[in-house]
């Protein structure tokens, strides 16, 4: 039993809990599929079995980033591009906790792309939900790191001369060791993979295609799509890197041609996760360092342990 | 004073082992009752580039380095060689020596290294004239042959220091033991060896100086430590246990020290992708309940600037330290300078909201670090301690007894479960985090898996429960609680029975210096002098940055008739802040500055004082003199 009470509390737990009294009703524009997000985790929750008081979803900044305000949990609205290396120390200081990261396209992908890259590597065992829009849509629809090649915008007059980051590609290069394609437009399929995200243990990436219908009118709604788990031209082992390699790019490749390719593409379920192997080599204590600050108990002086050295 | 202490230098190239040498010289002469102070210069280079460290060492206390150095140990910089050619890269080969030469005293004694320099090196730099013009003692030594012939050519610093300690007359018992500790098998026998060897050859030369080891006694058992070693170990001590960083001289020294021992202290230490990562990896420790800190130099530090607001903004309890060194941009990355300030004090979008801490010297580090700690969790807010290469990089003998210290792992302002459930709740069931009431500015934190503690911690403004929220009569309320807290840090610090502020000299003097920072030591030394030779001058080390010691500085400046601020920039930082804060003394404030890479010397200090007193004259060497306005 852990000194946080909350933590591996086991009862029945209502979805309903996830919804704030002091702000239940998201604020996104009307069809915006920031939505979809918010409805498929709080239909994942009840399911893994945690209580909003045992999470911490920490999000960045961004229209994604208000998924802290509407989620009822520990919450820490960061700045952008920074939810990751914030989410990642809570869970290393305290393992017990759940620990959700989410944010945009731009968030993730752009300003915060080299924390992506090294949280990916290091296999943190947390969720990661990319909120895809292929678009800023908080600062008023500039061009992002997944608008496709050739995307205008006011600070892109010309067309982005760019093509655009590979999330999955890039998640799967750098070590994740589940990473999935979700869509808002496919709630049954995107409430599954983030329970599986969620209980996966290790660093699980969910690239969830979000729908701007204020500042992405081109952008593809993200219908018909297909999940590559129930398709004939598939038959993935998502356990295979290189498989796994091959069919990210296409379904990368093809959703810029309008054919959007969702479902599971990577699962290593046996990596060790990053606070496992610092545990197994003494880095870190098997109690959550958390713990010790709220019980009695002995510590450690630098005069008992590490001044001889010096006389 | 400065003649009863040695000041021995040992010069040599990076790489060639002179820190752990000079460290171990420095031991040896604090076990046998002597007071211990060293400094280090050295190249941003890891191998070749010309490096040496001084120690200065006294029967009476020694706090700075001392004036220029009375003994040489010139080892010669074996890596300025190129390996394809076996040419000597232009002259730096004779650099340890000829550089060195040009601030040694006058009688002072000169060991080097045949085994490297060649007579041909020695007739070039014209060592003997220079000698005879100076009244320098020469003695010249086949280190390497020695070391070669006994173990192996590495072994020259044991040979240099044989010798040394011969020249000195310090007999070599306690460099043996030291030996024998650090040392075991074969290695430790030709070490043994070559040290006695050394020893006795040298004892063969006729002394022409007079120039000894002063005999000293200690009265408590002491330790040799830098003050990065007394920042990291007051950080164990207040129970910090998670710690995330990205290498960069010289905060570099505080990461490692904690590096290696956090796992055995049963804590967490991270190396992290960039600075960014690091200051938010330490902001989701703490938020999470782990005591945290993070830090970096100048640049690293700006990277942080963005997280530390978040810090501010979401009253998320952190520690940063920063090291700085000379600047702007990668500036000089391993020499000295205290140019930082603005930056630490300043930087992040809004209005500043930290607690700002410049330790004078190792004790005041230790001390301070702990303040820093209790100060971020009892006030919910960044505290950073400042510090620079020079007082990281410096080591000194200390009291052992002084870290006999009860630990300090409380979390501050925050509440246990059973607290939560009798605090204030909104209605939904989320907890009131952020309430405008408290008197004190502190509204206590939950931590996450506590029961019923649910809050949202937010970079934008919010409300109680922690909700963004943009509505003008909540948002002056927070900035209001949020600004009060650092009244009552700046309260509870003017309550506090040891001041940050230290002074130094004659009450009734009235004339004034004003430092901060590891300058402080050096300045004291040159009050005394000055006192010594007739002035009446004493001395305010500063160590509150923010919140600014109002009250304390202002009493020190209205008895004084003229101050002048002493520090390593070129603007005048800490004069500027100090006219901010109190408004005036324009008119009394002058300015000695220096900023080319070298902390002051005492003997600066006291010439750039006497030659401003005299109405303003430009000071000698590389310092500058800025008038105070209206002179
Ligand atoms: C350091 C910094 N730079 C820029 C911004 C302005 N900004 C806020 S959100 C955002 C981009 C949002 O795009 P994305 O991350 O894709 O999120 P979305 O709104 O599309 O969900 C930008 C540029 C900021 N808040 N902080
Ligand atoms: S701007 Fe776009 S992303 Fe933002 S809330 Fe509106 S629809 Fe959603
Ligand atoms: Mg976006």
């Amino acid at each position: 039993m852990s000194t946080f009470t909350a933590i591996g509390e086991d009862r029945e737990i209502d979805q309903e809990e996830f919804t704030p009294g002091v702000e239940p009703q998201a604020t996104w524009c009307p069809g915006c599929g920031d939505f979809g997000v918010l409805k498929a985790l709080k239909g994942a929750m009840p399911e893994v079995g945690r209580t909003p008081d045992e999470t911490l979803l920490v999000t960045g900044i961004g229209c994604s980033g208000k998924l802290s305000s509407y989620f009822e949990s520990y919450g820490f609205h960061s700045i952008h591009g920074r939810a990751l290396p914030v989410a990642r120390a809570a869970k290393l200081a305290n393992p017990g906790l759940e620990v959700i990261a989410a944010g945009g396209d731009g968030d993730g992908y752009g300003i915060g792309g080299n924390h992506f890259m090294h949280t990916a590597r290091e296999n943190h065992d947390m969720t990661y939900i990319v909120f895809n829009n292929e678009i800023f849509g908080l600062t008023k629809g500039q061009t992002s790191p997944t608008s496709p090649k050739g995307h205008e915008s006011k600070t892109q007059p010309h067309g982005s001369a760019k093509d655009p980051v590979r999330p999955m590609s890039l998640s799967l290069a750098s070590g994740a060791s589940y990473v999935a394609r979700t869509a808002a437009v496919n709630p049954r399929q995107a409430q599954e993979i983030l329970v599986e995200a969620i209980q996966h243990d290790g660093f699980a990436h969910i690239d969830f295609l979000t729908q701007c219908p204020t500042w992405n009118k081109d952008a593809k709604e993200y219908v018909p799509y297909t999940d590559i788990q129930d398709s004939d031209e598939f038959d993935l082992d998502t356990g295979d890197r290189r498989e796994a390699a091959e069919t990210m790019y296409e379904a990368e490749s093809r959703l810029y041609e309008g054919e959007v390719l969702t479902g599971r593409f990577y699962h290593d379920p046996d990596r060790p996760s990053y606070g496992e192997e610092k545990r197994a080599q003494g880095d870190v204590p098997e109690e959550p360092v958390a713990e010790r600050y709220f019980e009695d108990g002995e510590w450690e002086r630098t005069a008992d342990r590490l001044i001889d050295r010096h006389t | 004073m400065t003649d009863q202490t040695l000041m021995w230098r040992i010069a040599g190239g990076s790489g060639d082992g002179i820190d752990s040498t000079s460290q171990n010289f420095a031991k040896a002469l604090m076990r046998s009752g002597l007071n211990v102070f060293t400094h280090r210069h050295y190249p941003s280079r890891i191998r070749g580039g010309h490096t040496y460290v001084e120690v200065r060492a006294s029967n009476e206390p020694v706090r700075s380095r001392g004036d220029g150095f009375n003994f040489l140990l010139a080892l010669g910089d074996s890596f300025a060689r190129s390996e394809q050619d076996g040419a000597y890269y232009g002259n730096e080969k004779v650099k340890p020596l000829t550089e060195s030469l040009a601030d040694l005293n006058e009688g002072g004694v000169v060991l080097y290294d045949t085994g490297f320099f060649e007579e041909a090196d020695i007739a070039e730099i014209r060592l003997e004239e220079r000698a005879e013009e100076n009244g320098w003692h020469v003695y010249p030594m086949d280190l390497r042959g020695l070391a070669r012939e006994h173990g192996r050519e590495v072994m020259r610093n044991t040979a240099g220091v044989g010798a040394a300690a011969a020249l000195l007359g310090q007999d070599t018992g306690y460099f043996e033991e030291l030996v024998r500790e650090a040392m075991s098998g074969e290695v430790m026998e030709a070490n043994l060896t070559i040290l006695e060897m050394a020893y006795e050859q040298a004892s063969e030369f006729e002394f022409s100086h007079d120039l000894r080891v002063p005999t000293g006694g200690h009265d408590t058992d002491q330790a040799l430590m830098s003050g990065s070693n007394a920042i990291a170990y007051a950080a164990l001590d207040s129970g910090c246990r998670f710690i995330a960083g990205y290498p960069m001289t010289p905060w570099t020294d505080v990461f490692t020290i904690m590096s290696q021992n956090l796992s055995e202290f049963g804590g967490v230490a991270e190396q992290v992708e960039d600075e960014i990562a690091a200051a938010s990896l330490a902001i989701g420790a703490s938020h999470a309940g782990v005591k945290s800190m993070s830090g970096s130099s100048g640049g690293g530090f700006a990277l942080m600037s963005e997280p530390l607001g978040l810090a501010e903004m979401t009253e998320t309890p952190l520690v940063l330290v920063e090291a700085m060194r000379a600047g702007p941009s990668t500036g000089m990355p391993t020499k000295t300078e205290q140019a930082d300030l603005e930056h630490v004090l300043y930087t992040s979008q809004g209005d500043s909201n930290r607690v700002v801490f410049a330790p004078g010297n190792l004790e005041e580090a230790y001390e301070q670090t702990r303040t820093a700690f209790q100060v971020a969790y009892d006030y919910q807010i960044p505290a950073i301690l400042l510090y620079d290469q020079k007082l990281g990089g410096e080591m000194r003998n200390v009291d052992v007894d002084f870290f006999d210290r009860e630990p300090d792992p409380s979390l501050g302002a925050t509440l246990t479960e059973e607290e939560i459930s009798e605090a204030a709740h909104h209605e939904s069931g989320k907890f009131e985090r952020y309430r405008h009431d408290p008197d004190d500015g502190v509204s206590p934190r939950s931590v996450p898996g506590q029961t019923g503690g649910r809050f949202l911690a937010s970079g934008n403004e919010h409300n109680a429960v922690g909700h963004i929220s943009e509505d003008p009569d909540n948002r002056k309320a927070q900035m209001d609680r949020r600004v009060r807290k650092l009244e009552r840090v700046r309260a509870e610090l003017d309550d506090s029975e040891h001041s940050h502020q230290t002074h130094h000299g004659p009450a009734d003097a009235d004339l004034g210096m004003l430092v901060w920072g590891s300058q402080q030591d050096t300045v004291f030394e040159a009050v005394d002098r000055l006192n010594a030779a007739g002035h009446e001058v004493k001395a305010l080390g500063v160590s509150d940055m923010l919140p600014y010691p109002e009250t304390e500085v202002r009493g020190f400046l209205e008895s004084v008739r003229e101050c002048v601020v002493v520090e390593m920039n070129a603007t005048g930082q800490f004069r500027g802040l100090t006219q901010k804060e109190l408004g005036q003394y324009g008119e009394k404030l002058a300015s000695l500055l220096k900023y080319d890479g070298e902390a002051f010397e005492p003997g600066e200090v006291v010439e750039g004082f006497e030659s401003s007193i005299d109405g303003g004259q430009p000071a000698a060497g590389n310092m500058r003199f800025v008038p105070a306005a209206g002179d």
